[in-house]
């Protein structure tokens, strides 16, 4: 849709200024790019927003609710915009024993793997950036990486509890990272390919169909793993800010600290997409299957109730919400309870269900594995 | 030269210049993130050889577990530089020995006839859409299922002896039973106290 409208804006008329090929092909890769992260973004922002809405109201509180544009209140959505502002014009206080360099590092290590793990993630059947073949393991390798920049953090800052906060999101994020790999074992012997869109495609017949069902511990699994990875609540022991401040980030101020801000909630959105797209059908339509075919052709109306882009908003728009109901609800664990939920009870669970899952295919249990 | 072989290049210098970097800084813990970055461009340059299973694999694996539990080691070690570098000419003569061998069996395996350009020409481009992973896969499960399931054994022996190996019981030590607060039932906990109400003196 929109991709396509630039890439034929830019690939096609025949370039007055005559670019050359290879140039043109970079054109259209930045535009496409551009057209990923910018939404990403303001939804970054307004994540912000609406966690402190919606925690909020779950408290009885009212939220922000102060800046709004043109003079007007709008229930405080100005207020990401001004507290972006603020972040950028503070002071960027580098303590006085830091590793500077890696200091100033720390967070792009932590940005970078959160949007460069975008660039394989499908919107839609043929709506993605880089077809890649391995695209899951892709997502796994890169957002694996992102852990550097919180201990790289900690340990530069050269203060006790960046260091605490660092050591123990290191052991959390390989810990974890073992229960989630296992999960998403059972997702691709389930489909029979590591590609994402594939994976989507192998979900497709309508709500009873897609994963969640036949991979429910499995699904499970994998979202609150995914809560672990990013460090938030109840798993947020590396923030901690009732007993060692803020953890990792406690000497960073200005746009450093934002960078954090910013890489921790577009992993949030990341982990949010990909467990839309691994277990609740992406972008296909939940009501396939349930209504009758020639409903999806009716003019307008047939295209909201099929698939597309919007269902894959709505699906990430639930995990978002889970994830801000779970900062609401749950108190935060402790560490060894961490420690023991991962190892002691999600990983074996992970590997009974992978063995369940194998006779569900070899036997070809319906409705799932039916189909060969 | 062709783009790739910029992008070649370009990655090979980051790898050599990173390599080095990791023998030779002073920090150990500057050593790990160079070899963390070592680990990065190898990927980038096996990602060039069309071998994107192993790229990946290569920075999920030593990236990221393998490295964040050396770094998680050497950030709590104590080490004392100006001890470690005491020894160095002591140990200069061996560590050539090492390298000039290591140089000589490379050097031996690129230039014999086994492995020259006439015997083992540069294989053959793949089509866009092949899967690097499906064929390792396919060759992993059937040609190679022995070996594969062999090394398997023998990775989960070394996982269960590492284990019994570090595994001890101390008695007297205070740890929560989960099973046991999770089947707690309220008269266990809670003791209803009957009291006649007393007046105020």
């Amino acid at each position: 849709m929109l991709v396509e409208l630039i890439q034929s804006f830019f690939a096609g008329l025949g370039w007055p200024w005559g670019l050359p090929e290879w140039m043109q092909v970079g054109l259209v890769i930045l535009a496409k790019i551009v057209v990923i992260l910018v939404p990403l973004m303001v939804c970054v922002a307004y994540l912000t927003y609406a966690e402190r809405k919606v925690i909020g109201f779950m408290q009885v509180r009212i939220g922000p609710n102060r800046v709004g544009f043109f003079g007007k209140q709008m229930w405080g959505l100005g207020q990401p915009i001004a507290d972006a502002v603020k972040l950028m014009f503070k002071e960027i206080i580098l303590p006085a024993g830091a590793d500077k360099l890696l200091f100033l590092i720390a967070p792009v290590i932590a940005m970078a793997p959160a949007l460069a793990a975008w660039a394989v993630i499908p919107f839609g059947s043929e709506m993605v950036l880089a077809d890649v073949d391995a695209s899951l393991l892709y997502v796994l390798a890169i957002t694996s990486i992102g852990v550097y920049g919180i201990i790289i953090a900690g340990w530069a800052s050269n203060s006790k509890y960046p260091f605490i906060s660092a050591m123990r999101s290191a052991a959390q994020i390989v810990s974890y990272e073992i229960a989630m790999g296992f999960a998403l074992v059972g997702v691709l012997m389930a489909a029979g390919s590591i590609n994402l869109g594939d994976i989507v495609a192998a979900q497709q017949g309508g709500f009873w169909q897609w994963f969640w069902l036949p991979l429910l511990p499995l699904f499970v699994i994998y979202f609150i793993s995914g809560v672990a990875e990013t460090n938030r609540a109840p798993f947020d022991v590396a923030e901690g800010e009732s007993e060692i401040v803020a953890g990792f980030h406690v000497e960073y101020s200005g746009m450093p600290f934002a960078v954090f801000f910013l890489a921790e909630y577009a992993n949030m959105i990341l982990i949010s997409v990909l467990a839309s797209l691994l277990f609740l059908g992406g972008w296909l339509s939940p009501l396939e299957g349930l209504l009758p075919e020639s409903v999806f052709e009716i003019t307008l109306l047939g295209s909201l109730l099929g698939p597309g882009l919007h269902w894959l908003v709505v699906k990430t728009l639930i995990f978002l919400f889970f994830y801000l109901w779970f900062r609401a609800t749950f108190p935060r664990y402790r560490y060894d309870q961490i420690m023991r939920l991962g190892w002691k009870v999600f990983i074996p669970l992970t590997i009974v269900w992978i063995l369940v899952v194998g006779v569900m295919i070899i036997t070809g249990t319906p409705p799932w594995f039916d189909v060969a | 030269m062709s783009f790739e072989q910029i992008i070649f290049y370009i990655f090979s210098a980051i790898l050599v210049a990173a390599a080095v970097g990791v023998i030779t800084v002073r920090n150990p813990v500057h050593a790990a993130l160079f070899l963390v970055m070592c680990f990065i461009t190898t990927s980038a340059l096996w990602l060039l050889l069309e071998a994107e299973f192993l790229a990946i694999t290569l920075v999920l694996v030593y990236v990221g577990a393998v490295m964040v539990l050396f770094l998680f080691v050497v950030m709590m070690l104590d080490i004392n530089i100006a001890k470690m570098r005491e020894g160095f000419t002591g140990y200069l003569p061996l560590g050539a020995l090492v390298a000039g061998g290591t140089i000589a069996v490379m050097w031996y395996v690129a230039n014999n006839d086994y492995f020259n350009l006439t015997n083992m020409p540069p294989p053959e481009r793949l089509a866009a859409d092949a899967s690097n992973t499906r064929m390792l896969g396919e060759q992993l499960y059937t040609t190679y299922v022995y070996p594969f399931e062999i090394a398997a054994v023998i990775l989960l022996l070394a996982i269960v002896a590492a284990i019994t190996l570090t595994l001890r019981h101390r008695t007297g030590t205070r740890y929560q039973k989960i099973d046991q607060q999770v089947r707690v039932k309220r008269d266990e906990r809670v003791r209803m106290v009957k009291m006649e109400s007393e007046e105020r003196k």
